[in-house]
């Protein structure tokens, strides 16, 4: 049995369904991804999981107990690191990590060590003693990472860890959380929009979009789980009738796919499908006015299986941003 | 216990650094004590009454004489000469007098011919409080005025003797059990349940959500923290406001171990009842919009500021479940009445009670998800 089981949860608020009928088994040691853009259920998931939110149906077992009848004992036994910052700005990190050190009943003795211990592996040990609120979005991050793993757990919830951060503070969060996982033998649960951060983190991914599970493997066959090694996005000056189906005759091509004038071309052998295009444009007297070849990413593998890019689904998804709803009360 | 434990120790520390805050919390009721202790009991002076003599005789001139020995002893009123009545109105009406003391023509006649002689007192009623301070000073002014002759030695009248057990109570003091319980109602109006709203506004509370806690060490945590903050706001009230009101003796240690016994239960009831009141609350502005409801409804039917016995029917219902109530007649004993614990062993069970019944109401409301 894995140390978190998933089986049929369904979250619904009214007639909105969050999160519907999603199956997934996590194992010990894994680092698990939930890959999907914002308002596609991950962080409803996760409070499900982490028992901040009740399902409305289906089950979930968290080491070994049950989220809706297990509560307290799902609580002992993981640590969450939420999306929004919790820790308080007001007080000291070494405050903030006593607090919650006592807060899960950690003895006298093991809370000092422990803190010093995590302040120092997310590199704020010399920075302890000052308030919170004087600290950039990287560094209370780190703090709010180091605060979950206060009690020594074994399962750790972290929602879209990086949202936020800039590129340096972001790879320093994913070096950290590496370097933690092997240290304190760790199983990770983590939502994210980050592509990058699922492909660098994960063991497994989980694509999630309006709710259901499109998709689980591991990054690797993922990508090669789709057509095409490499994908050419290419744009051209006019594109007369027949023209998709003479891109699709081109050898090596396995798919065209077009949005906004581009064409999404995914071919088992990038170089040799540009020459060959460059050619056909040449013959048919179309001009190529843009022209990129980049191996396969999550990205496309997300494209595949939902028939829309992340980033596109990220840029429209607060109509469907699950955090917004609860703060409307739209809850049952 | 650790946890709640956790909780108090996470609030009093944040409380510690917002000294502006726990200052503030002090500084209100106290500037409330002096302005409204000051405001309402003092004797009003110098009013400005107009003497319109149309009769000139002795009768009219002693009158008169009286009212110049008022104004220079006493000094409720000036007086100030008018020969034309009319003059004397429209002055009153343009808010220049406070009232207008007539004496008619044949004022004296009427007087030596014991036939109903009469003054007119014509005042500004727009005033209450004037107008009753002038009609008192008048009629006071009248009784010597009307008696013939020396006094007999036994008088033949019923006469009342008044007998007071306290010393005086100036309105300051009236005032000050009052003012110790809305420190505590203020106290009430940052800590406790508030600061969990704060915390639900700023995201903070999902970070206490996925520990251990339960919802009762969460609520007990935030009532305790809340309840020592209330605690030393009253304190301070209690010591400070005794010296500014000039209670007798106001360091009395017995006295004061039996106040902080009457604060710790006042504090108890007012943060556990605006828990419930919170409890199903997240928009931060909701607590800031209804202090001011919240403080009329529960202050002024008190007592505190006015005796209850004056209010209608429907006030006294309101003053009868008001915590407020209870812990202003236990205030008023021990400060004013310098009683033992046996005189407000009723207001104590009372608070005490109030708090349970509302800690245990806002433990069932509590919703441990978001």
């Amino acid at each position: 049995m894995g140390d978190i089981e998933v089986e049929q949860i369904t979250k619904c608020f009214g007639s909105f369904c969050a999160v519907s009928e999603l199956s997934f088994s996590v194992g010990h040691g894994e680092v698990f991804g939930l890959l999907g853009p914002n308002g596609a259920g991950k962080s409803t998931l996760i409070r499900m999981l982490t028992t901040l939110v009740p399902p409305t149906s289906g089950s979930a077992r968290v080491n070994g107990f049950d989220v809706a009848n297990q509560a307290y004992q799902v609580r002992q036994s993981i640590g969450v690191i939420p999306q929004a910052m919790t820790s308080d700005p007001d007080l000291s990190a070494d405050e903030n990590m006593t607090i919650f050190a006592k807060l899960y009943s950690v003895p006298r003795d093991r809370r000092k060590r422990v803190t010093r211990e995590l302040l120092e592996a997310v590199d704020l040990g010399q920075w302890m003693d000052k308030p919170v609120k004087q600290f950039s979005g990287g560094m209370r991050r780190r703090l709010e990472i180091a605060r979950g793993l206060v009690h020594e757990p074994k399962i750790f919830f972290l929602d879209e860890p990086t949202t936020g951060l800039d590129p340096a503070s972001r790879v320093a969060v994913w070096e950290m959380l590496s370097r933690l996982k092997k240290e304190h033998d760790l199983t990770i649960l983590l939502t994210t929009h980050y592509m990058d951060e699922a492909d660098k983190l994960c063991d497994r991914i989980a694509i999630v979009d309006h709710g259901k599970l499109v998709a689980l493997d591991s990054p690797l066959k993922l990508k090669a789980s789709i057509p095409g090694t490499n994908i050419l996005e290419v744009s051209f000056s006019r594109t007369p009738e027949g023209w998709p189906e003479t891109l699709e005759n081109l050898p090596e091509v396995a798919s065209v796919k077009t949005q906004d004038h581009v064409f999404r071309i995914s071919s088992h052998n990038g170089p040799r499908t540009v020459v060959e295009l460059v050619e056909a444009a040449r013959r048919a007297q179309i001009e190529v006015t843009s022209l990129s070849v980049q191996s396969t990413t999550l990205d496309d593998v997300f494209m595949h299986y939902t028939g829309h890019q992340l980033r596109d689904s990220l840029q429209s998804a607060l109509a469907y941003d699950s955090s917004f709803m609860y703060q409307r009360g739209q809850r049952p | 216990m650790n946890r709640v434990w956790a909780v108090i120790e996470r609030d009093l520390r944040r409380f510690r650094r917002s000294p502006v805050l726990v200052v503030m919390s002090m500084v209100f009721p106290l500037v409330q004590l002096v302005v409204l202790g000051y405001a309402f009991g003092g004797k009003i002076k110098n009013l400005r009454v107009a003497v319109v003599d149309q009769d000139h005789g002795v009768p009219a001139v002693r009158l008169r004489e009286m009212f110049q020995a008022v104004a220079a002893n006493a000094r409720t009123f000036d007086t100030v000469s008018y020969s034309d009545s009319r003059e004397a109105l429209q002055d009153l009406r343009d808010g220049k007098l406070n009232g207008v003391l007539n004496i008619p023509p044949e004022f004296s006649r009427r007087v030596f011919a014991q036939a109903r002689p009469q003054l007119a007192l014509i005042e500004d009623n727009t005033d209450n409080f004037v107008a009753s301070t002038l009609e008192a000073t008048v009629e006071g002014m009248l009784a010597p005025y009307n008696q013939k002759g020396p006094q007999p030695r036994l008088p033949p009248e019923a006469t009342l003797s008044v007998v007071e057990i306290y010393p005086y109570v100036p309105y300051i003091q009236y005032l000050l059990p009052g003012t110790i319980v809305l420190s505590v109602f203020m106290a009430a109006m940052i800590g406790g349940g508030i600061v969990f709203i704060d915390d639900k506004a700023r995201g903070l509370h999902e970070g206490y959500l996925v520990t251990p806690i339960q919802k009762h060490e969460l609520i007990l945590g935030f009532t305790l923290a809340g309840t020592i903050r209330a605690i030393l706001s009253g304190l301070v009230l209690v010591t400070l406001g005794s010296l500014i009101a000039a209670i007798p003796d106001p360091l009395n240690l017995a006295r004061l171990v039996r106040l902080t016994i009457l604060v710790v239960a006042t504090a108890l009831a007012l943060i556990s009842m605006m828990f419930l009141l919170m409890v199903r609350v997240s928009d931060p502005l909701v607590p800031r919009a209804i202090f001011g409801l919240l403080n009329t409804v529960l202050f002024f039917p008190s007592g505190a500021v006015y005796p209850v016995n004056g209010f209608p029917s429907w006030m006294k219902a309101i003053a009868v479940v008001d915590p407020f109530t209870y812990a202003v007649h236990g205030f008023k004993e021990l400060i004013l009445k310098n009683t033992g614990l046996t005189a407000i062993a009723g207001d104590l069970t009372y608070l005490l009670v109030f708090a349970a019944v509302m800690m245990g109401s806002a433990t069932l409301l509590f919703r441990r998800t978001l």
